[in-house]
């Protein structure tokens, strides 16, 4: 064992790249059952995922009371808000799409927890924004969503209408939340794939033996070839 | 049943069949382009909702009655937040699910004290005003009986008051103490727009907690009027609308929900029965894959045919 195996380092590295190695992590081939538009939901989560953290960055440099003044600022307040509606959008599309698929099979029960976990952090993360907002909305929905978290004692350490704690929650610790969450989901999906139709959960496919199907044609035509699956496991969402 | 539900786990670990080239990297660029334009083009259309946030001033002049209302209500203890108990004050012992009374273990974190924060403490920084001084000293020094004399005297009498010139509020005659001079100079402070800052006035110089003038106003009647003509209130599905005609927070529909039916509608401890249902439902739903009966639902229900429509027929199923 080589001095570099024996360090912490080295065995982090190894278990990573044990766990994912690089073709994995970011595969040129997927299952030929992965074709249908639910597929597209996912990684369109993912977008408006993106979307809503660069706007929010921007207007965060800003500060929260420059949408209110200047029209730039509005228009990205505006980005910002449209954003978090296609993220939830898409991400219950996504959601009840994986569920009819019973995407936590075969192994696959963290994915689908970390997939829960991500929406239900989304959703403190959005309220946050809503009480955020140093208008109307934001004074009526703190007034009301105080009274539900004050009957559980969660408004003795989480106040809904302390404009200072909801700002620190909705732009640093939540996102981070939220982000973290929706990594260790995407490298689960990448380290066991998407889940396999029904039809082949099959005695002889539990086996190992090699199966006798075929996906449908890739659609630019490319030809399909059956593999093993100790040749290429890499799969996406 | 066992063997096979193992079979058919261990069958769905790995993808046996033929694989088609893909572009990961490609998808997400496209995917992120799409919805940048879908945002833009959203935003450009209908722009984002920002009604003006309302203030004590505005309140105070717009509705002196109610606010005179509310200040006595505030004054006696009598008011929402008066009586609310945990986390602002010990007035009541708050809701609970059974014997599990988490509001009240969990506190008094943000303290009120109703007739001190709202009401006494404002009128004794006004300076140079002996009469109002003199008014708040006999209050204090009265009896607690003679207080909810004069304030129950006052609640009654403000039933009838109409606005007077410069948005004062008059009252007919009777027996309310010092109670009428002190909510007429609290009315002028709250006019002035002093009471907003005084609200948010404590130790340090900047401020970011509103819960006192936000609690203050939530006793009113103002934002609750806003609200209703915006169909925000909690019988019209408020939790999840928006101002204006914006979609808001949808994904609270199923929290909403709850508040519409008996006998959650109806209970006293509606806010933490419904925060009860959510918990275990959001529980129940991240565990699906260990819920016998759920997880086998997709099985059952085969809209995975659907799903999966382009395989089955390359595969002759």
């Amino acid at each position: 064992m080589s001095v570099s195996e024996r360090s912490w380092t080295g065995r982090v590295r190894e278990r990573a790249v044990g766990a994912l190695p690089p073709d994995k992590l970011l595969p040129d081939q997927q299952p030929a059952y992965v074709s249908s538009w639910i597929y597209v939901f996912g990684v369109l989560t993912l977008a408006a995922l993106v979307m809503i953290i660069a706007s929010g960055v921007i207007l965060s440099l800003k500060g929260p009371a420059w949408w209110h003044d200047a029209g730039i600022g509005h228009f990205f307040n505006s980005i910002h808000l449209w954003a978090v509606e296609l993220f939830f959008f898409f991400m219950v599309i996504h959601l009840w799409g994986k569920f009819w698929m019973a995407a936590w099979r075969g192994g696959r029960a963290r994915t689908w927890m970390t997939g829960a976990v991500a929406f239900l952090i989304a959703v403190p993360a959005a309220l946050t924004g809503y009480v955020s907002q140093q208008n109307f909305d934001a004074q009526w929905i703190a007034t009301q969503a105080k009274d539900g978290l004050n009957s559980v004692g969660v408004g003795a350490f989480f106040n809904a209408t302390n404009f200072g704690q909801m700002y620190s929650y909705h732009v640093l610790l939540l996102p981070m939340a939220v982000v973290a969450i929706v990594i260790a989901h995407v490298l689960l999906v990448r380290r066991h794939g998407v889940v396999p139709p029904f039809e082949l959960t099959t005695p002889k496919a539990a086996a190992g033996e090699p199966a006798t199907l075929t996906g449908p044609p890739a659609s630019d035509g490319a030809s399909v070839t059956p593999r093993r699956a100790d040749e290429k496991v890499g799969a996406h969402r | 049943m066992r063997a096979r539900r193992r079979a058919q786990e261990a069958a769905a670990r790995q993808w046996h069949g033929a694989y088609v080239p893909y572009d990961l990297v490609k998808e997400f660029a496209i995917a992120t382009a799409v919805v940048a334009a879908l945002a833009t083009g959203l935003s450009v259309l209908f722009s984002s909702p920002d009604d003006k946030p309302s203030t004590i001033a505005q309140w105070s002049r717009q509705m002196p009655v109610d606010f005179a209302t509310t200040a006595v209500a505030e004054l006696d203890g009598s008011s929402t937040t008066g009586g609310y108990g945990p986390p602002y004050n010990h007035n009541a012992p708050g809701q609970h699910i059974a014997f599990i009374h988490l509001q009240k273990w969990l506190g008094v974190a943000h303290p009120i004290d109703t007739a001190r924060d709202y009401v006494i403490g404002p009128l004794k920084s006004i300076p140079n005003d002996p009469t109002v001084q003199r008014a708040v000293a006999t209050y204090q020094a009265a009896p607690a009986a003679t207080q909810t004399k004069w304030t129950g005297a006052y609640t009654t009498a403000l039933g009838k008051a109409t606005t007077g010139p410069g948005n004062t509020v008059v009252v007919p005659a009777g027996e309310y103490g010092p109670v009428a001079p002190m909510i007429s100079s609290l009315l002028g402070v709250a006019q002035s727009g002093a009471l907003d800052g005084d609200l948010l006035t404590s130790r340090q110089f900047f401020q970011t907690d509103y819960t006192k003038p936000l609690l203050f106003m939530a006793d009113g009647g103002l934002l609750a009027s806003r609200a209703q003509t915006q169909h925000l209130l909690g019988t019209q599905w408020g939790m999840m609308n928006e101002t204006g005609s914006f979609p808001g927070q949808t994904w609270l529909w199923l929290y909403t929900v709850w508040y519409q039916v008996k006998p959650f509608s109806t209970s006293h401890n509606a806010d933490a029965l419904v925060m009860l249902v959510m918990g275990v439902l959001s529980l129940a739903f991240v565990c699906i894959p260990f819920l016998p009966g759920v997880r086998d639902i997709p099985r059952r229900i085969p809209l995975y045919r659907l799903i999966w429509r382009n395989h089955y027929r390359a595969s002759g199923a």
